[in-house]
């Protein structure tokens, strides 16, 4: 089946993304990506991850490191398979892999083998 | 499964081939995670190698996006961002993988036609457009293989944690449970067959010495018989027994 990649995050992020062909926006002016600005209050970038997550259709939700952390409970929460979560870093913010709650997951699960 | 069961050689054979079935589920199960293990290593490694790439890919996109703003001006997001179309052009397609029998769901990249259609009116900077569009779709191929591979390893690792704890479950609850209830039949079984071999004994004996009895007592009254001159009685003839009559006509 066909699914959408969503992304939440700053302007030039969501601008390249779109420029590689993954956006949409229906008739109802539902989108599948969030741009966060200064202005984004926290609820809207809960909301907008809790539509994305739970929509049908989506396969991979990318967000930007920066706005994760403003909603890392959510993420910490996150244990369904699909839609994936995927931290990515933005231009101000390079990865930081100590803060990705799934890399920490797996990190965990390393020590944890060994 | 409360108490023991009815000890008898039926249910002796009943429980020592449940202990079979589960000494073999076991073994097969300890081999599923043990291959789960080694997959979710490997996927391990990968995925760690590919979030380090993701760094690279992501921050030369966004500096050919740089470029981009230098060469059409800043007003290019606005145009990107309302000229979303209706239907993205570039989807994942949704695949669902078998992975030492674990389903496990694989993305691959869709691109579909009609690409491009908007950013007509951008007539400067057209080149590092096309530019930051391929590095940002070079990115977002490698994110999807990460997506894909995360995917891949939360499937894994869900399905390690319920195989390990059947294994556990058989090691340490039901196999004991069986094989106490073997040995108990078993026990059982010893008491009441040397139960009967002592019952059986007892009978012997006793017949055996009646059998002596009755003997001492023909004895002495043979001696006695022998004593006082008199003849020895003989067992009285049965009138039962089959006798030649002459006057039979039909025998």
């Amino acid at each position: 089946a066909d699914a959408l990649v969503c992304v939440i995050g700053d302007e030039d992020t969501v601008t390249g993304f779109l420029l590689a062909g993954i956006g949409e926006v229906d008739l109802k002016k539902n989108s599948n990506f969030l741009v966060v600005t200064p202005k984004t209050t926290t609820t809207q970038v809960e909301d907008a991850f809790k539509a994305f997550t739970n929509r049908e259709d989506v396969a991979v939700v990318l967000i930007t490191q920066t706005v994760a952390d403003s909603i890392r409970y959510l993420l910490d929460e996150y244990q369904a398979m699909v839609p994936t979560v995927l931290e990515i870093p933005s231009k101000d913010n390079p990865y930081d892999a100590s803060k990705d709650s799934v890399m920490q997951r797996i990190l965990k699960k390393m020590s944890v083998e060994k | 499964m409360s108490g023991k069961v009815l000890p008898s050689r039926m249910t002796l054979t009943a429980t020592k081939a449940r202990l079979k079935g589960a000494n073999t589920g076991h073994k097969l199960l300890k081999k599923k995670a043990d291959a789960l293990a080694v997959r979710i290593r490997m996927i391990l490694k990968q995925i760690v190698d590919n979030k380090q790439l993701m760094g690279a890919t992501l921050k030369e996109a966004n500096f050919s996006l740089a470029g981009v703003y230098y060469a059409a001006g800043d007003d290019i997001k606005y145009q990107v961002l309302q000229n979303v179309g209706s239907s993205a052009t570039s989807k994942v397609g949704f695949r669902v993988d078998n992975v030492a029998g674990v389903k496990i769901p694989v993305f691959d990249k869709i691109e579909s036609e009609n690409k491009a259609q908007d950013l007509t009116g951008l007539a400067r900077g057209g080149q590092k457009l096309e530019q930051s569009r391929t590095s940002f779709t070079k990115a977002l191929d490698n994110l999807i293989v990460i997506a894909s591979l995360q995917t891949a390893f939360v499937a894994l690792d869900e399905a390690q944690k319920i195989t390990n704890r059947r294994v556990n479950a058989l090691e340490y609850v039901v196999i004991p449970r069986l094989e106490d209830t073997v040995k108990y039949i078993a026990t059982e079984l010893d008491e009441l067959e040397r139960e009967e071999f002592v019952r059986l004994k007892k009978v012997q004996a006793s017949k055996k010495k009646k059998i002596e009895e009755e003997q001492l007592k023909a004895q002495e009254t043979a001696q006695a018989a022998l004593a006082s001159g008199k003849p020895a009685p003989q067992p009285a003839k049965s009138m039962l027994d089959k006798q030649k009559d002459p006057d039979d006509l039909f025998s």
